[in-house]
């Protein structure tokens, strides 16, 4: 049964699209929904600077100035409204905060993008730096501090929605976040996000071919702001508040993570990369303090054993999943996945109890971790927790050779396949 | 004329702290083509280290074992780090570094506390060295501008009189060649690595005590420092001397500028409406800008010249 | 592009199962701590953490509230950011918290001042009351106020109608430098240092007037040049952080001899760093510090201290503690731990506490209490009988100004539920 490949994609969307729906209704919590709200933000920021690192081969350290510049213009848009100055809908408030980024992008996007490689690099922080001090020193349009607060309960309702609750704020994000996907998606298709792809791969063969590469560095720079500035009005939206963090170097970097650790050789790395890094971050600090340490080893881990991504590390096993041989490698992932939480298990214990020691919140009170009640001022538990992590790592070693094995016996099998 | 003496004094000393953290990273940064974030860490870890080995053993001592330390954690990132990436390009040399970076400032969180730690310059170095009118002069920012030319020229008599200094500046001009002479080219990065972090450790064990040891230190010059490599130009320790010594100088001079636009528009006889919205942006002097000139400068010098100063190539 | 919907349903099982802790039962009055808790602010917030932990303590030690009803904490990390402190307040309402602590950082209590208003007008069933400890933005309590936010430190303005009155009586003082951080804070600091010192001592000149970037000056010995130049004998600084420590080496270094009024010289780990090089003309304004006199005070100082042996601060935040006693007698007065209840029996309410009685106002919900000037000295035993962070130098009281001294007309306009 073979589907048309425009039929599938269509269907693929469908299915997104209607996860995008239902998954809040499973989820009724009022910090789920924000976390919820937060990925959708994230997803679209995220493919907008895909658009540049993975698509165009544009490394940039400032995306936060035009997703935070989004921001600020869509939160004063939004207090025109709610002053009756302005007459548009919130539900396209995000176009303001698009235009407001394409703008910028249009600006700067003309100097940064004469150059490419490092010089691109190290101008795109020199323009973050200079837009993150002057959103200090400048309290009049970017609010001080404070920042620029509003209120999107603005207008009359419209079939009764206010974006009061939440739950409608969701699902606004939801929908310009599947627009917004559509529509980068469609983009990588046409001539312009090949030419891209070209620019990325080798310019000066694009040049060869009468192509000017400097021109779609500058197209692919302002659309990718113009979708970042979406995202930062549909932040604005949903936080109702617009710090000058939002175009900080923290944002930025964040930005480049999320799109790293997902991947930016696929189109879909990044999405995989938003939602991981924003459900990390807003997850794992919950649970311990060392939340940094640990995003910061995974990071680490990731650059040094899939630089390709999450997105890399699942498009390996399409083939094998088409050849029907997951079964392979089935148990020895297995063995070592459960190896390897044995010996993250040791590691965790030792980090806490660090931590614990350092902060040293509750003093003389045990730690709590795993079920077990530690305490870290004796010296059993560290000796106990080293000798897991220690066995746990020398186990893991081994077991990866059995993954090893198995892979060699599916490449086997693949190259057979092909032969064939 | 004494507040010009004073601050001429000021921007030499700071210059200086700037160009032992630049020259490091331009090494670095030319001869791999790694845009290092974790350098300004080894600053701080320089900074770090000399503070916990002076309180057993004095800070003589301690200038000297702590950039031995950090050079060879420096050795040790490249070698079992930054060689392993290296193969998937530079965004994710780049990458490790960026992760680096956060690493060594959560670890000196846990080690050494969020607070700044009471890293104190030596007692014999406690003094005020001479008086300049009526301002006194600290005994020991002359000792830094002492090190700092010392290793200068230490660095320069390297570079130039051994042969190992030979084969370092062939490859921070002409890499492929070297490689192509038979020279183990691995070595010699791991080499330049770790000598880089010294360097960065140096500068962290003398600017630790003058200023403050804590862990933010490391972002507070992180980003000047690429500013300084990138607008002296690639490859250039000579481009990165004279950008360490402006960028000094701009920081201290500017400090004493409280002009604005709006005083120049005064001047013109142009009268601004006090409600005017650009107002508001006229008015910032040239004092409150010297933070963001260096960037600035960076980003005007790299649209017209990508080479920057006296580079010779672009990456 | 297969595999998103697969994720987003992994990503469900995973809240399931992991974030969404059930309610708490409502028995224990839970407070919730929301600060940063993690990054480099972490050691402030922790420290706070501490100080409701202590305070909280005291209180139900003598019983709790209500006939037996205890306190409890809960804490939550903000990573010091506005819109993270958004989503972990939605948090803390989810996990059953009706009071909340906060204070580091204006930005973040203005952002949760909002969230907290937004939240109790679009849900009233789930209220929640807002307790700031420590941000000192005015506009907390004139344009930007509300009726669920109380602010327990004095605001930044206040401190300075402190700073200037003090001023006002020193014929010593003729030519003064203003150096703040270039932000929100630093910029009103300037602005209100100068406008009140003309209403109070038109003869003193106004030097100097610097803003630099906040936490980005490496090396403060050029606006020391600077300060020496202008010939300034007095320097008032909002500074904090290294900002602070950085200038008043600097300042020693080269020889400048001038007093230095700062708002945080006494802040988490500054007097460490400052030591020798701010004695004698290092001052602060703080509506605490453990030489106030008093048997209070300094029993409270020294249980803190015993609490925590292996803690790197000292008691600090005196605000947590009024905070928490004033809650506790609010919730007597009004028979209740309704938070709307609780609001409405705080207005107007005074107690005793350790610098003597403090009430909230009840026009824009700040706590009027006593403010302290006070200059880092040698610790001699008698009047600096504790120093800071066993440093050896602590704090002497040059004045104490009482708190209707400090009373301004307020730009708040009150809106009651």
């Amino acid at each position: 049964m073979t589907l048309s490949p425009f039929l599938r994609r269509l269907g693929l969307w469908g299915i997104t699209a209607l996860v995008m729906v239902v998954l809040p209704l499973l989820l009724r919590q009022g910090f789920a929904l924000s976390m919820l709200s937060q990925m959708g933000i994230a997803v679209i920021f995220a493919l907008s600077y895909n658009m540049l690192l993975g698509q165009t081969g544009m490394l940039s350290f400032g995306h936060a100035v035009y997703y935070g510049l989004g921001a600020y213009f869509s939160a004063h848009a939004l207090n025109a409204i709610g002053a009756g100055k302005l007459g548009i809908p919130v539900t396209l408030l995000p176009l303001v905060g698009g235009v407001a980024g394409l703008s910028f992008g249009i600006v700067f996007g003309y100097v940064t993008t004469k150059r490419s490689g490092t010089p691109f690099a190290m101008i795109s922080l020199g323009i973050a730096e200079m837009v993150a001090a002057c959103a200090l020193m400048f309290p009049g349009f970017f609010g001080g501090e404070g920042g620029i607060a509003t209120n999107r309960q603005v207008g009359s309702a419209w079939l009764g929605i206010t974006y009061g609750p939440q739950i409608q704020v969701y699902y606004l994000i939801a929908g310009w976040c599947l627009l917004s996907m559509i529509a980068m998606f469609a983009l990588t298709h046409t001539p312009l996000g090949r030419m891209a792809n070209a620019v990325r791969d080798n310019a000066e063969r694009v040049r060869f071919v009468g192509y000017n590469p400097t021109r779609i560095r500058f197209m692919m720079l302002c659309l990718s702001t113009f979708f970042a500035g979406v995202a930062g009005g549909l932040g604005a939206i949903n936080y109702e508040l617009v710090t000058a963090e939002n175009v900080g170097t923290v944002v930025s970097g964040n930005v480049l993570v999320m799109a790293f650790i997902g991947g930016v050789g696929h189109f879909f790395g990044p999405i995989i990369g938003a939602v991981l890094v924003s459900f990390l971050q807003s997850a794992l600090s919950s649970y311990t303090q060392a939340w940094l340490l640990y995003f910061g080893l995974f990071f680490m881990v990731m650059v040094l054993f899939a630089p390709g991504g999450m997105a890399s590390l699942i498009m390996i096993h399409a083939p094998v999943v088409r050849a029907k041989r997951m079964g392979t490698l089935a148990l020895p992932y297995l063995v070592s996945g459960l190896l390897a939480l044995v010996m993250l298990a040791g590691l965790v214990g030792l980090v806490e109890m660090i931590y614990f020691l350092e902060t040293g919140a509750e003093v003389g009170k045990p730690l709590k971790l795993f079920g077990l009640a530690l305490m870290p001022s004796t010296t059993g538990p560290w000796v106990g927790a080293m000798a897991v992590m220690l066995g746990g790592a020398a186990a893991f070693a081994w077991s990866l050779r059995l993954v090893r094995d198995a892979w060699a016996r599916v490449h086997a099998y693949l190259q057979v396949q092909e032969g064939l | 004329m004494e507040f010009f003496v004073v601050q001429l004094l000021n921007s030499l000393s700071y210059g200086l702290l700037l160009f032992m953290l630049s020259s490091g990273l331009t090494l670095i940064f030319s001869m791999m083509g790694v845009l290092n974030f974790a350098h300004a860490s080894f600053y701080m870890l320089g900074a770090y280290f000399a503070y916990q080995i002076s309180r057993y053993v004095g800070f003589w001592p301690a200038l000297a074992i702590a950039p031995l330390l950090v050079g060879a954690l420096g050795a040790m990132t490249e070698r079992f780090g930054l060689r392993t990436v290296h193969k998937y390009g530079h965004v994710a040399e780049l990458l490790f570094t960026f992760g680096l970076f956060y690493l060594i400032e959560e670890v000196v969180h846990l080690v050494w506390g969020r607070a700044p730690v009471d890293y104190r310059i030596p007692q014999a170095l406690d003094f005020a060295a001479f008086t300049i009118f009526s301002t006194s002069y600290p005994a020991y920012r002359v000792f830094m501008m002492g090190v700092s030319v010392a290793m200068l020229l230490g660095l320069f008599l390297l570079l130039t009189r051994t042969r190992i200094g030979t084969i370092i500046q062939a490859s921070l001009t002409h890499p492929h060649m070297v490689e192509a002479l038979g020279h183990d080219v691995p070595r010699i990065f791991m080499l330049v690595f770790g000598g880089g972090a010294a360097l960065a450790g140096v500068a962290g064990v003398i600017g630790g005590n003058a200023f403050v040891t804590e862990p933010g230190m490391a972002s507070a010059v992180g980003s000047i420092v690429f500013v300084v490599v990138v607008f002296g130009g690639m490859g250039s320790l000579a481009g990165a001397f004279v950008a360490s010594l402006f960028f000094g100088a701009i920081q201290t001079y500017t400090v004493a500028m409280d002009y604005s636009l709006l005083d120049l528009a005064a001047r013109l006889g142009m009268g601004i409406a006090a409600d005017s919205p650009v107002r508001g942006l006229l008015s910032v002097s040239v004092a409150q800008t010297a933070p963001v000139l260096p960037y600035l400068l960076m980003v005007l010098m790299l649209i017209v010249r990508p080479t920057g100063l006296m580079g010779t190539r672009e990456t | 592009m297969p595999r998103i919907p697969v994720l987003f349903r992994c990503g469900a099982v995973l809240f399931a199962a992991l974030c969404c802790g059930a309610a708490q039962a409502a028995d224990p009055i839970v407070l919730g701590f929301v600060d940063g808790l993690s990054g480099s602010f972490a050691n402030v917030g922790e420290a706070g953490l501490r100080h409701l932990q202590i305070a909280v303590e005291d209180v139900n030690a003598r019983g709790g509230v209500l006939g037996g009803r205890k306190f409890e904490v809960l804490s939550f990390d903000t990573k010091s950011s506005a819109q993270e402190a958004q989503l972990v307040f939605k948090q803390a309402v989810d996990r059953g918290v009706r009071y909340i602590f906060q204070g580091n950082g204006s930005n973040v209590a203005l952002a949760l001042s909002e969230a907290v208003a937004k939240n109790n007008a679009r849900d009233p069933g789930q209220a929640v009351l807002f307790m700031n400890f420590a941000a000192v933005d005015p506009a907390l309590t004139n344009e930007r106020c509300n009726f669920w936010h109380f602010r327990l430190d004095a605001d930044s303005d206040m401190k300075m109608q402190a700073v200037t009155n003090y001023i006002a009586r020193q014929p010593g003082v003729r030519k003064i430098y203003l150096i703040n951080q270039d932000y929100s804070f630093g910029q009103s600091v300037a602005r209100t240092a100068r406008a009140m010192l003309l209403a109070k001592r038109p003869d003193i000149q106004v030097v100097g007037d610097d803003l630099h970037p906040m936490g980005k000056v490496k090396d403060f010995a050029p606006y020391v040049a600077k300060i020496k130049a202008s010939g300034a004998d007095t320097v008032i600084t909002g500074n904090w952080g290294n900002d602070i420590n950085l200038l008043v080496k600097a300042g020693r270094d080269a020889g400048l001899a001038v007093d230095y009024y700062t708002y945080y010289a006494g802040g988490f780990g500054a007097v460490s760093v400052l030591g020798e090089a701010g004695v004698n003309h290092t001052k602060q304004v703080t509506i605490w510090h453990p030489n106030i006199g008093g048997r209070g005070a300094a029993e409270h100082f020294q249980a803190y201290r015993k609490r925590f042996p292996e803690g790197r601060e000292d008691l600090y935040y005196a605000a947590i503690r009024h905070g928490v006693e004033l809650l506790a007698a609010a919730i007597e007065r009004a028979r209740s731990t309704e938070p709307l209840a609780v609001a409405r029996a705080l207005e107007g309410l005074r107690i005793d506490q350790d610098a003597g009685e403090l009430y909230v106002r009840a026009d824009n919900h700040q706590v009027i209490q006593p403010i302290f000037l006070s200059t880092l000295v040698k610790a001699n035993g008698k009047d600096v009988r504790f120093d800071a962070e066993k440093t050896g130098f602590g704090f002497r009281t040059d004045a104490r100004v009482e708190g209707r001294d400090t009373l301004l007309p307020t730009a708040c306009k009150m809106q009651r539920p």
